[in-house]
Formats: C-alpha cells, structure tokens, sequence
C-alpha cells in the first residue's frame, strides 16, 4: 500500500523503518516516528469515526492531545483501550485499531438515523424525555446506555504492570517547549533541581512542527544538551502533567512502554504515575488553536489549521492537495505557505476585510488565492470535504452576502485564534483573566493562590510569538530558582524567527454566520465535536434559562468527555455571552479539573494492586490453619480462620459439629487478632476510669474486668476485659475491628484533654499470639502442658496468671467468651505456632477440636455474648443492650455519662436487645430481617426492631436470635411478626438473651 | 494535598495526617449540672467559618502527637501549626476568624 500524502522529505519520521498497521481490518504502513494519526493521514484516510450523538462522519481535527474526533479502539482482547486519540499513539509495528460509535461499519452506520432526527435529539433531550414516569427509568437507561458511549471496556483483567514514584525537585517546568526549555535551562543554570515534563515523545513541542525547524531544532539539541549533561535535570518524555493540586503537588503519567507496543515493554512498567512534590512550578503548558463555529464544521476533512501544519512538517504528509484555509487571524497564513511550498493549492479565506499588503505580497509569490472579508458559508460531502461555498461577511459580521462561490478542496484548514492551555493554573487555584488582544484567558498573576507557586511563560501566558516564549521562558526559569534562593544571570537570546508571517491582531467571530439562521436548515455549527454539541444548542439552553455558564456545561454537554473541551470550551462561552449581549469574562469559565487528559485507572494504582492492593494481616498460627483445612475469613484486613470443614463437610455442618464439641470437650481458637493495648503510668487508672462505664478502683492486682466504652453521644464503640497486671499497669483488649479505633480514642484524650496525667499507652496487638481454649476439659488439657496451677480454687474466674505453657512464658487469662470453662493463652508472638502445635498435640486424648470465628458466634450469641458492631450500631446505649449493670451509678465523670441522660437516650420505646425464638425451631431468621408491627401487601410495613445476630444452636437444639426491638424488654413473652425479603411471613417469641446455661454455672466449673 | 508542618516532625505530606475540626473546644467539667442544650453545643456545635480557623491535626501515619493548626479555609494556606500547650497563634492583619 503506498502511502498517497506522504511528501518525499522532511518530517520527524524514519522513511527508513516501515511499519505496518491495520485500521478497521485494512492494512496500512507508516513510519517510525510517526503517531497513527498521521500515518492515517499519510495514507489519505480521513473518515476515523462516527459521532457520539449524531453519528455523523468524523475525521481528524487536530495533531495533539486536544483531539476530540479520531478516537480509536486500540488492540484487542485483555491489551484492548477504548478511546485512545490517534493523535496521542505513537505508530508500532503490528499495531490494530478500529473505529468506535458506528455499526456495522464505518462506512455504513445504522446510528447515523440519529442525524435525520436530529432536531428531536437537541440539548438536554434525556432529561426531558426519559423523565417520566420515574418508575421506567430503569429501561430506558438500558437503551441509553448501549447507545451512547464510544469505546468497549476490557472484559479480561489488564495484564499490564504499573507504578507508582514520588519526586521532589526545586523547579518543575510542565512543556519542553521553546518557553519550557528555556525555562529549565535556566533554572538548572542557577543550580535548581530540575524536573521537565513533556507529553511528546521528544522535546521540542511547537518547534517540532515548523517549515523552519533548522534553527527551531537547533535550538531544541543545544538546550537538551546542556540539560542532559546536568545531574540535577530529569527530562521526563511521553510524560503529561494530569493534576495539579494545593502545595505544588503535581501528578504526572509517563507512558514508558506504549509505545512499544502492547506486551513488548520487557521488564519495564507500562505506564508510571509520577508524584511530584515542587517548590516552583513553570508552566509551559502552549496554547491550542480553536476552531471557527462554522455551517457544517464536522465533515472529515476540516482540520485545525496548525494541525495541517503540524503533520506536513512534522510528519511529512500532507493531508490533502487542494486545501482551503479559513481564518480570523494570521497564524494560519504560515500554513497556507507550507501548503502551498509542499504542492497543494491552497485558497485563504479571511474574515477580516483587509490584510497586511506584505502578506498578500507573500500569498501571491506562491500563487495561492485570497478571499478578504470571506467566511464559508457550507461545506460539500458528507464523508469526506469535496468543496466548500464561501460567501461575502457582513460588516458586521452577523449574515453573508452576495453571491456564493464553490471552491473544490479536500481539507479546511481553519484557524479561530488560540486559546492559552491553563488548566494547570487554574487547577492550581489561580484566576484567569480575559485579554481583548488575543480573545483568550490567560493567567491573572495578582490571584494565584499563595500556597502553590507558580510561573506561566509563553503561548500559555498569551504570548503566542516564538521568541516572546523564549524570552519569557528565560525570566521564568530565573525567576522560578530565584524564589528557591538561587541565582544566574540571562544570557544573551539569539531570534529564531520560525515564523515568516509575523503575527498581528485577530479579529474574533465566535459563530460564522450561513444562509439561514443558527438552527434552521439542515447546517450544523458544531462548536464541541466530541459531544456533538452545536452553537443551536447553546441558544436553547439560553432560551430555557440555563445561563450560567456551569448550567450550560451540564445541560448541553459541552466541554465534557474525555476532551475536557480543549477546543470548543472558550468558544461556547463566547457564543452564550453573545446571546446574553454580555462580554466573555461576565459569562465566566468552567472549572479547570484534573486530569488534563485521561488516565489509566492501573496507573493511579500502581503497584498497590492485586494481591498488594490491601496487605492482609496474618495470626502467628496462619500456617498452621491453612495446613488444617481452615476456610478464611476476613475480619479488617486479618485473615481469620473461620471453620475447619472434614472430609465434605459444609459450612453449616462443621459449625454445627465445632459447636457441640467445644460444650462436649474442649475446642481451641486462635484469637491472636484481638486489639491489645500495654496501659502504664501512675494515672492508668484515672484513664481506664474514664474511658469505660464500670467502677475499677477495686480490681485487684492479677484480676480481669469487662468493660464497655462509649462515645460522646453515649453510644458502645467497643468492649474488652481489662487486666490489672500491677500497681500501674494494666492490659487492655479491645475488639478485632475497633483495635486501631480505641488506641487513638486513648491517645486522643491523654493528649488533647489530660496532658498532664502521666500515662503510656503501646499498641501489643501483635506481639501476643493468643489461643482461647474453651469446654469442660480445657483445664485438664492445659494442666497436661503448663506450670500454672489451674486449681479452680487458686486460679478462679476473672483472672490472670503468668507461668509457663508448653516451656514457653505465658500469660494465662481465665476469661470466657463461650460462657465454658475457658483460658486464653498469651505467649509472645514467635511462639505463636509452636504453642498452637502444642495444644493439638496435647489436645488429641481431649478430643480437642479447632474451631473458628462462625462457630466462636455461634456460641457466644448462645449465652447472649453481644458483638460490637453486630448487634449494636452505633445508635445503642448499655440500657438499650439491658446492660444497666455495667454503668456505674457512682461514678461523676466518664466519657459518654453524660449523653445517657439526654432525653432522647432516656426515653421509652427505644430498641432493646432481646431473644427472638422462632414459632418453628428448624428456621433460621436472617440477620438484618425486619420485625413489623403490621404485615402489608407489600414493603414498606411499619418496623419495630431488626435481627442482629442469628444462628442454628446445637447446644440449645433450635434456632436462636438476638434483635433490637422496640421496648424490647417489656415485650418479653410477646408473640411478634417478621416480614422476610422473599415475603415469608415468621412468628417468634420474644425471650431472654441467654439460651444456654441460664444460670451461667459452667464458666466457673 | 497539603505540606503539613507537624510541631514535633517538621514539614510532611498530608497524606500522614489526618484533620479532626475545630480547636479548643475543652470537654465541660461537671456534665451532670448541663442543659441538654449546652451538652448538645459541646458535642454538636462548632464554627464553620469561611476564613482563619483553628483546627485539630493528628500525625497519624507518624508520631502519632495531636497538635493545632490555625489554618484558612479558603486559601488553604497554614498561618502556624502548635503544640496543645502553647499559645494561640495571632490571626493575620485583617483577617477574621
């Protein structure tokens, strides 16, 4: 296949390396160097897509990243990428990519009915059509869904690999432009750390793209040169500034291997997301033309002007033979020039009435026609430009005149002005300000935000003139290491004069007029292209009152999708202020937001993915549960064992089985996972007084006490037994969730409210490995391996006693929470699996069984046992848990006392904790089920209280449930109704929280 | 994102602390003699001002030290940050807290 626009010279490419592609199935070949775009270009392909709304034929409009049409499905299966710009892919060998939005080709698109019926699809037109009635919202949003959208997501996992890295530097530059680079020559002159950013593949920026690049390219070696030769400069390529956030904080994407390829990138990530931390930042960002709000603007084929430029000089394609320029200013007569040096015909098309003689004098040495005072007034073919009809402009600009005059081209290189890029600064918090002279916003130095510092230089700063860029890149790379303490003098600045043209004043036509008004006829002005948004639409949204120019983004569309409105957002705002008969700066600018472009989401995450996304945390004993057969659960980030199925078991029948035999024998439990806090100090006590409800004062050194802690709004938050384990010391437990959550609440308090009081608390969560060995032959099985003397008399309930377990040091606690005969064994954490190994040694004459987490439910909820967080919510005070006997009555002053006296934590009719049994034994509630006061036809009935905990219990032989009801404690005996998801209609008793062991013997056998 | 400047660390990034409101705002001695009403503004009620305002950090992911930072709600910009136990800080000239 040959290449039909590719020029014999010139251009950034290798004419030496071909490679191959293929586009919507066909293949093509372009050269190294080249993006897909332009070898789509040098291959005369200019029909790349279909429309979002309207389905119409789309071609490329730009060169760069602001490209809003040519938006490709790039590679297939797990390596597929929806909406890659083809301006922004960097041509390999083999690549693949196809066209989006259109079925079932490109050529022949279904959708594209949507353009007959386009004055039924204005703006807003979901909002208003899919309204009603609410209830078919949901099918019409299935339909929406498949019709709107470009690309296809992935359906395999992403196979790629990201990073993440952080960076600091002195003075970050964002574009290796002519500012850019100037900028960072200068600061790495004066001694700064240097980080350049460019989204190029090669520095250069504009000055890649120039007919004089002779003296633009040398510039770009010789300040690369230096740069690479200063240890203290990263130049980062392929890299783009994406976010710009408070204190120079700077986000940036680096593709490193796209490039390559997908999977070629070796042992290289494929993307890395850059965290930047600056103490200046110069922002060198460019400008990016807009284009003219012209009858029928969207055909392929109508290009930014600079593009055109762009893929001549730069790529060495021309995009087409017989060009058309159309433009309100003079940067495009460069282009019309390069056209013309390069073969094509080229016509200017001016809307200004008169242009500078020596311009003319230039346009006419290559022969290239001028229309002065000229708009277009439609343009031909509805797949591709065949010609365009341009007419006479009014003085006033509003309406066309004359007679119309039909020029055959194939491209419309159009050129509206240039619109500076702030999206960095004003991302930044830094205002904008609107300048008549170059019908742009550029950046209001006197309002940047104080806390990120930063320098605007060059065409982002309005000065569109290549030498201005450098100069001011100068003074800002000086400036920007002057505010970091360094200093170096300029140099001397040889011009460059890339451009023959100079450029003078612009004359803004924000809407070029046509034969019929905006709206009427079949002619459509689109002003945002990726959107499908036309200046029509921006008058409906003015007729129906969308003024603002927020409501306008949001009613029309426009300057959303993953174009942000690079091209179309000023002209949009410009269009409204018309219709308003207001300036530009009155209808004011969208919010800049990050990211500039889009982002891999795998890029954010870096490497902190799959099995490093959360890293879970493991008991001691883990091994020794995964070598049983332990199924996991994940309790925060632990992995706790959960049950340990036999040979077939399911769950329900191992739980039931752990269940019985810990009542039956004895069972063991890892509960390594508890939080566990060292409190010291000669004010632990005063502490441990305030943050829980009960009296302490009395407990004796080596005895244990439960404890429940409140909030503020008097509320449980946690609960745990506290040992006294000396004068000053004690050892708190808390709950596995809220371990993290109570050691600050402690730190809270002792630093912010009692100073003064002189207490230490260490988190030793995970320096105890804990087993709890739980049953009637617990204390037989652990008399068989410790020096503890387990006699019931000297070592009773609620305490705690330091020896030796299996020939390791232990701190034995007898606490339960099974209501069994119970010790939970502390040994330093190295000695976790040893000790583990131990007791399953020593267990098997017992019988002993190992159970997990369902079945330590099961059992506690058996005798009542609440969980924090389970059967309490954070709306639950003790007395609604029938927990009156824990808050003490003599206390003056704990946390959360003075909230239980509040009229609402007093009242009547609040839920309480009570028992639920159910009418048949065999059925079990499900936990979160509703208890009602009425049963209706269907939900929502009147609720009276919920089931927080329910399980099948063995040991009492029928189903239990805990639940909070509504005056829960005077319906005990009452008969109430549960109303199930699936309908099912349940009685159940009310009864007391304990159903086994009423009268709690057993825990001090 | 933020540099804070934590009294006992030094500058940090943000992601290190976490923000935990209004300052200086001392829990009531003798609760029981409280209205509900004015237990309720101790608990409830605090100041939201578009301007300077005092506020409690914590260093979380570092030394774990709860410390005040007179900070602007607006302009994101740290007047001073200080320990618990010293003095506040002035607002700017011309500012409001």
């Amino acid at each position: 296949m040959t290449q039909s626009n590719r020029l014999d010279n010139g251009g950034r490419i290798d004419r030496s390396k071909p490679l191959t592609f293929t586009f919507d199935g066909k293949q093509y070949t372009g050269y190294q160097g080249d993006t897909l775009a332009s070898a789509l270009v040098a291959n005369g392909v200019r029909l790349l897509g279909r429309s979002f709304k309207y389905h119409r034929p789309r071609g490329l409009i730009a060169a760069g990243s602001e490209e809003p049409n040519a938006l490709m499905q790039l590679e297939t299966g797990p390596y597929t990428e929806p909406n890659t710009r083809a301006t922004c892919v960097e041509l390999y060998d083999g690549l693949v990519a196809s066209s989006q939005n259109r079925w079932p080709s490109l050529n022949f698109d279904v959708g594209g009915v949507n353009s007959l019926v386009a004055r039924f699809l204005p703006a807003g037109f979901y909002y208003k059509t899919f309204m009603w009635p609410a209830s078919m919202w949901m099918t019409y949003e299935k339909f929406i869904r498949k019709a709107a959208g470009l690309g296809v997501s992935p359906v395999e996992n992403d196979p790629d690999v990201y990073h993440g890295t952080y960076a600091h530097c002195d003075v970050l530059v964002i574009g290796a432009g002519p500012a850019g680079l100037a900028a960072a020559t200068m600061a790495a002159g004066s001694g700064a750390r240097v980080m350049l950013l460019d989204e190029g593949s090669e520095p250069g920026g504009s000055l890649l793209g120039t007919s004089k690049n002779t003296a633009a390219l040398e510039f770009v070696k010789n300040s690369m040169q230096e740069l690479e030769r200063n240890e203290n400069v990263r130049v980062l390529t392929r890299t783009t500034a994406t976010g710009y956030y408070d204190y120079n904080y700077i986000t940036a994407l680096e593709k490193v291997t796209d490039h390559l390829g997908p999977g070629n990138g070796g042992s290289l990530p494929r993307q890395r997301f850059w965290k930047i931390r600056a103490k200046q930042v110069v922002i060198a960002a460019g400008s990016i033309e807009r284009p003219l709000v012209f009858a029928d603007n969207d055909r392929p084929g109508v290009m930014l002007a600079n593009a055109v430029g762009t893929y001549i000089n730069q790529y060495g394609a021309l995009p087409g033979k017989d060009i058309v320029v159309f433009t309100n200013n003079d940067s495009a007569y460069q282009v019309a020039l390069d056209a013309s040096d390069n073969g094509a015909v080229v016509t200017v098309v001016d809307t200004r009435s008169s242009v500078d003689p020596a311009v003319k004098a230039r346009l006419e040495q290559n022969n290239i026609r001028l229309f002065e005072g000229h708009a277009i007034s439609s343009v031909q073919g509805a797949k591709g430009v065949t010609a365009v009809r341009i007419m006479e402009l009014s003085a006033d600009g509003d309406s066309l005149q004359g007679q119309a005059w039909e020029i055959s081209c194939s491209i419309v290189a159009n050129s509206g002005g240039w619109t500076p890029s702030c999206h960095m600064v004003s991302q930044s918090g830094g205002k904008l300000k609107y300048v008549d002279e170059i019908a742009g916003f550029i950046p209001d130095d006197n309002r940047q935000k104080k806390s990120c510092p930063n320098i605007s230089a060059g065409s982002c700063n309005g000065s569109f003139d290549t030498d201005t860029c450098i100069t001011e890149g100068i003074k800002a790379g000086l400036d920007a290491a002057q505010r970091c303490g360094l200093s170096a003098s300029a140099p001397s600045i040889s011009n460059l004069n890339v451009s023959e043209i100079p450029l003078g004043d612009i004359s803004p036509i924000w809407l070029v007029p046509t034969t019929h008004p905006v709206g009427e006829g079949s002619a459509k002005h689109f002003h945002d292209f990726q959107n499908d948004v036309t200046a029509a639409d921006i008058h409906l949204a003015a007729r129906e009152g969308f003024l603002s120019v927020e409501h306008l983004k949001r009613y029309t569309t426009t300057g959303m999708a993953t174009d942000q409105g690079k091209t179309s957002n000023l002209n949009a705002l410009a269009i409204m202020a018309n219709i308003q008969g207001v300036s530009i700066p009155e209808v004011g600018t969208t919010t800049f937001r990050p990211p500039y472009t889009p982002l891999t989401l795998g890029a954010v995450g870096g490497q902190e993915s799959r099995e490093l996304f959360i890293q879970e945390r493991q008991t001691p004993m883990h091994e020794w549960h995964v070598a049983n057969g332990a199924k996991f659960e994940d309790v925060g980030d632990w992995k706790r064992a959960w049950y340990y199925p036999k040979d077939g078991e399911d769950m329900h029948s191992a739980v039931q089985r752990e269940t019985l035999a810990v009542r039956e024998s004895v069972g063991m439990l890892d509960a390594s996972t508890l939080g566990k806090i060292d409190i010291q100090g000669k004010d632990a006590l005063k502490l441990i007084e305030m943050v829980y409800t009960n009296n302490w004062q009395k407990l004796a050194i080596g005895s244990c006490r439960y404890g429940l802690m409140l909030n503020e709004h008097g509320m449980i938050f946690d609960d745990g037994v506290t040992t006294r384990l000396g004068e000053n010391h004690y050892h708190m437990t808390t709950t596995t969730g809220g371990a993290a959550r109570v050691m600050s609440w402690l730190e809270e308090w002792l630093q912010t409210e009692w100073p003064e009081w002189e207490v230490y608390c260490t988190s030793v969560t995970e320096q105890w490995a804990v087993m709890a060995l739980n049953g009637p032959k617990a204390r037989e099985l652990l008399q068989s391996i410790t020096d503890i003397d387990l006699d019931k008399e000297a070592f009773p309930f609620m305490t705690m006693r330091e020896g030796t377990v299996a020939g390791v040091p232990a701190r034995v606690f007898r606490i339960s929470f099974t209501g069994e005969v119970s010790y939970e064994i502390n040994v330093p954490a190295r000695y976790g699996k040893h000790l583990i190994e131990a007791l399953a040694e020593a267990g098997k004459k017992y019988d002993l069984c190992p159970y997990g987490t369902e079945t330590m439910h099961v059992l506690r909820a058996e005798k009542g046992f609440i969980i924090v967080g389970q059967d309490t919510d954070g709306t639950v005070t003790p007395h609604d848990m029938d927990m009156d006997w824990i808050v003490s009555k003599t206390k003056e002053e704990y946390l959360g006392n003075r909230a239980q006296e509040r009229v609402d934590t007093k009242r009547e009719g609040r839920p309480q904790l009570v028992g639920l049994l159910t009418e048949d034994p065999t059925v079990v509630l499900p936990e979160g089920a509703h208890i009602v006061s009425e049963v209706l036809e269907a939900p929502p009935m009147p609720t009276i209280g919920h089931v927080t905990s329910s399980y099948m219990s063995p040991n009492a032989g029928r189903s239990i449930a805990l639940a909070l009801l509504q005056d829960g404690i005077n319906r005990k005996g009452d008969v109430v109704t549960l109303c199930l998801m699936n309908g099912d209609v349940i009685k159940a008793t009310v009864s007391d929280t304990v159903f086994v062991d009423v009268e709690g013997v057993r825990v001090r056998g | 994102m933020f540099i804070v400047n934590c009294p006992y660390c030094g500058d940090r990034d943000q992601t290190e602390f976490s923000c935990h409101g209004e300052a200086h705002i001392p829990r009531p001695t003798e609760t029981a003699k409280l209205t509900d009403d004015e237990w309720g503004e101790y608990v409830f009620f605090r100041s939201n001002p578009k301007g300077y305002h005092r506020e409690r950090w914590l260093h979380v992911h570092g030394c774990r030290r709860w410390f005040n930072a007179l900070r602007h709600t607006v302009t994101d910009e740290f007047v001073a940050t200080y320990k618990i136990e010293d003095p506040r800080p002035p607002i700017p000239e011309g500012g409001q807290s």
